[in-house]
C-alpha cells in the first residue's frame, strides 16, 4: 500500500502532474471560454435592448434555447452533431473522410453559448440601469451612436454588469467540469484515471474538489480587486 | 375666440411620423429571425426525413421513463434539500461562531465545486470506506448509483437553498421583528406570520431557479449509469448513432423548463398583486 504522500507526489511513481496537467486544461479552457461568452454575450444583449422587434425576438429566441438546455447535452449535441455534421460535408469530396472533432473547441464552444446566455441577461439588466439621458447627453454634445456607446454607456455598463458577470465566471469554472464527459483531459478526468489506477477514489476525487475550490478563491480575490479598481475609477469620475 | 385656437391648431404641422423603412437594425433582425426560422423548419424536415416508426416505438417508451426518472430525482433531491436547508440556514445566521462557520464552510463547499466532482466524490469515492460502510449496514445505501445521486443532489440544493432561505430572511426589515416583538409575539409566531409570508415573495424567483438548474444540472446522472431523460438519450445514440436521439431530448428539456419558468412568473405575479398600484 502506498502512501498518500507518495500517490500525491509529482513524478512518475505520483499524480501531481497528470492532475496539474488537468488544471492547466480547465483553466486554459475556461479562460479561452470567458471572451468567446463575453463577445457574444453583448452583442445579443444589444440585440435585446434595441428597438427593433424583430431583433429582439431573435435575441430572445437565442436565451431561450440555450439557458433552456441542460449544458452537458448542448455540449454532446455540439459535439458529436459537429462532429456528423462535418464529416457529411467532408463526404461531399472525399467519401472515405473520417473526421474527428477537437473536444477543446467543442468544450469551448458549448461553454461559450451557455456563458453568453446568461451574460446577455446580465448585460441587459446593466443596460436598463443606465439612464435614457446619457444616451441623450451623447447625442447633444456631438456623439455618434458608437462614440455614445464606446465612451459613454459602456464604461458605467462595465461597472454595473461587473458583479454578475463575476458570478458567471465561477458557474464556468465549475461547468467546465462537464468536459471531461467528452474526452478532455481536465481536474476531473485526470483525478478519475488516477482514482481509476490507484483505487484511491475518494482520495483523488476530494483532491479534485479542493482544487476547484481553490480556483474559486483565487477568482474571488482577483473579483474583488478588479472591483476595488472599478470602484476607485467611480470615485475619480 | 374659440374658432381662432382652432384655426392655430390646424395650422400647427404635426412631427413627422418616424420613418419605419429598411434600416440596417431592421435587415439585421430580419436575417436573424428569418435564420431562426430557417433552423427551425430544418429541424423539423429532419426530424420528419429520419422519422423510423420502428425506432420510435423501441426507444419512445424508454424517453418517458428516463423523463420520469429525471423528475422523481430533482422532486425527491429538491424536497429533501428544502428539509436539510433550514437547519444550515438556522446554523448560518446564528451568532454561534463555531455553528455558522461550520455552515459556511458547508456552503461554501457546496456552491464553489462543480456538482459532477460532488457526484463522483459520492459515488466513487464512498467505495475507499467499504468496510466501514458494511459494518453499519450502510452500504447497499451507497452502492447504488440512484441513491447516490439523490444523496449528493440533495446536499448540493440544500447549500443553494439555504443560502435562497438565508437571503431572504435576512431582506426582511429589522423593524419587523421589533414591531412584532412589541406586540408580544414570540420568536417561532413572528417568523411563522410575520417574516416568511414576506421573505418567500422575496424568494419564490430564486426557488423557481434553483428547481431549473436542478432539471438541467440532473442530467449529469447520466455519466453514472442513472438512466434518466440524459441517459436514456446516451444509450439510444451509442446503439443507433441517430442523432435524432439527442433533438428529442432537446425538445423535451426545453418545454419543461419552460414550463416551469412561465409558471414561476404566473405565481409571482399572483402574490403579488398586493404590491402593484
Amino acid at each position: 500500500m502506498q502512501s498518500v504522500w507518495t500517490l500525491l507526489s509529482w513524478g512518475p511513481e505520483g499524480w501531481l502532474d497528470d492532475i496539474a496537467y488537468g488544471v492547466f486544461i480547465t483553466v486554459s479552457l475556461a479562460a479561452a471560454t470567458l471572451p468567446v461568452g463575453l463577445v457574444i454575450g453583448f452583442l445579443v444583449a444589444l440585440a435585446k435592448q434595441s428597438n427593433e422587434p424583430s431583433l429582439r425576438l431573435a435575441g430572445n429566441i437565442y436565451t431561450t434555447i440555450f439557458r433552456g438546455l441542460p449544458e452537458l447535452l448542448t455540449l454532446f449535441m455540439i459535439f458529436y452533431g459537429a462532429q456528423i455534421g462535418i464529416q457529411q460535408l467532408m463526404r461531399l469530396y472525399d467519401p472515405t473522410a473520417a473526421v474527428e472533432v477537437n473536444a477543446f473547441v467543442s468544450g469551448m464552444i458549448a461553454l461559450g453559448v451557455v456563458f453568453s446566455s446568461y451574460a446577455s441577461e446580465v448585460f441587459l439588466s446593466a443596460f436598463r440601469a443606465i439612464p435614457k439621458g446619457q444616451y441623450e447627453g451623447g447625442y447633444s454634445v456631438g456623439l455618434s451612436g458608437w462614440q455614445t456607446m464606446r465612451l459613454v454607456v459602456l464604461p458605467q455598463l462595465t461597472r454595473i454588469a461587473l458583479p454578475g458577470l463575476a458570478n458567471l465566471w465561477l458557474i464556468l469554472l465549475k461547468d467546465t467540469a462537464l468536459v471531461s464527459a467528452i474526452g478532455l483531459a481536465d481536474i476531473l478526468r485526470q483525478a478519475g484515471v488516477a482514482a481509476r489506477v490507484t483505487k484511491h477514489a475518494f482520495l483523488f476525487f476530494g483532491v479534485a474538489a479542493l482544487i476547484y475550490l481553490l480556483l474559486a478563491i483565487i477568482s474571488s480575490f482577483g473579483i474583488n480587486a478588479i472591483e476595488r479598481r472599478v470602484g476607485r475609477q467611480q470615485v475619480q469620475r | 375666440m374659440s374658432a381662432a385656437a382652432a384655426d392655430v391648431a390646424t395650422k400647427v404641422e404635426k412631427p413627422p411620423a418616424i420613418p419605419r423603412g429598411w434600416s440596417r437594425q431592421r435587415v439585421l433582425g430580419y436575417a436573424l429571425v428569418g435564420l431562426w426560422i430557417v433552423l427551425g423548419i430544418g429541424m423539423i424536415v429532419y426530424l420528419v426525413e429520419a422519422w423510423n416508426s420502428e425506432l420510435f416505438q423501441k426507444y419512445a417508451p424508454g424517453y418517458i421513463s428516463g423523463l420520469g426518472v429525471t423528475l422523481t430525482l430533482v422532486a425527491v433531491s429538491i424536497v429533501l434539500g428544502a428539509v436539510l436547508s433550514v437547519p444550515v440556514a438556522y446554523a448560518r445566521m446564528s451568532r454561534n461562531r463555531i455553528l455558522s462557520s461550520f455552515a459556511y464552510a458547508y456552503v461554501y463547499f457546496f456552491r464553489g465545486t462543480p456538482l459532477l466532482t460532488q457526484v463522483f466524490l459520492i459515488y466513487y469515492g464512498v467505495g475507499s470506506f467499504r468496510p466501514a460502510l458494511e459494518a453499519v449496514g450502510l452500504w447497499g445505501f451507497f452502492r447504488e448509483a440512484w441513491y447516490c445521486a439523490i444523496f449528493s443532489f440533495t446536499l448540493n440544493t440544500a447549500a443553494y437553498q439555504a443560502e435562497i432561505l438565508r437571503g431572504a430572511i435576512e431582506s426582511v426589515p429589522r423593524g419587523q421583528w421589533e414591531g412584532a416583538a412589541s406586540l408580544g409575539l414570540h420568536k417561532l409566531q413572528t417568523l411563522r406570520k410575520i417574516i416568511l409570508p414576506q421573505a418567500l415573495i422575496v424568494a419564490l424567483r430564486p426557488y423557481g431557479n434553483e428547481i431549473i438548474l436542478m432539471i438541467k444540472g440532473s442530467a449529469i446522472v447520466a455519466l453514472i449509469t442513472v438512466y434518466d431523460l440524459m441517459g436514456i438519450t446516451k444509450l439510444t445514440y451509442s446503439r443507433t448513432f441517430d442523432f435524432q436521439s439527442y433533438i428529442w431530448a432537446a425538445i423535451i428539456y426545453l418545454i419543461i423548463v419552460e414550463i416551469l419558468r412561465h409558471a414561476v412568473e404566473w405565481i409571482e405575479r399572483r402574490i403579488t398583486i398586493h404590491l402593484h398600484r
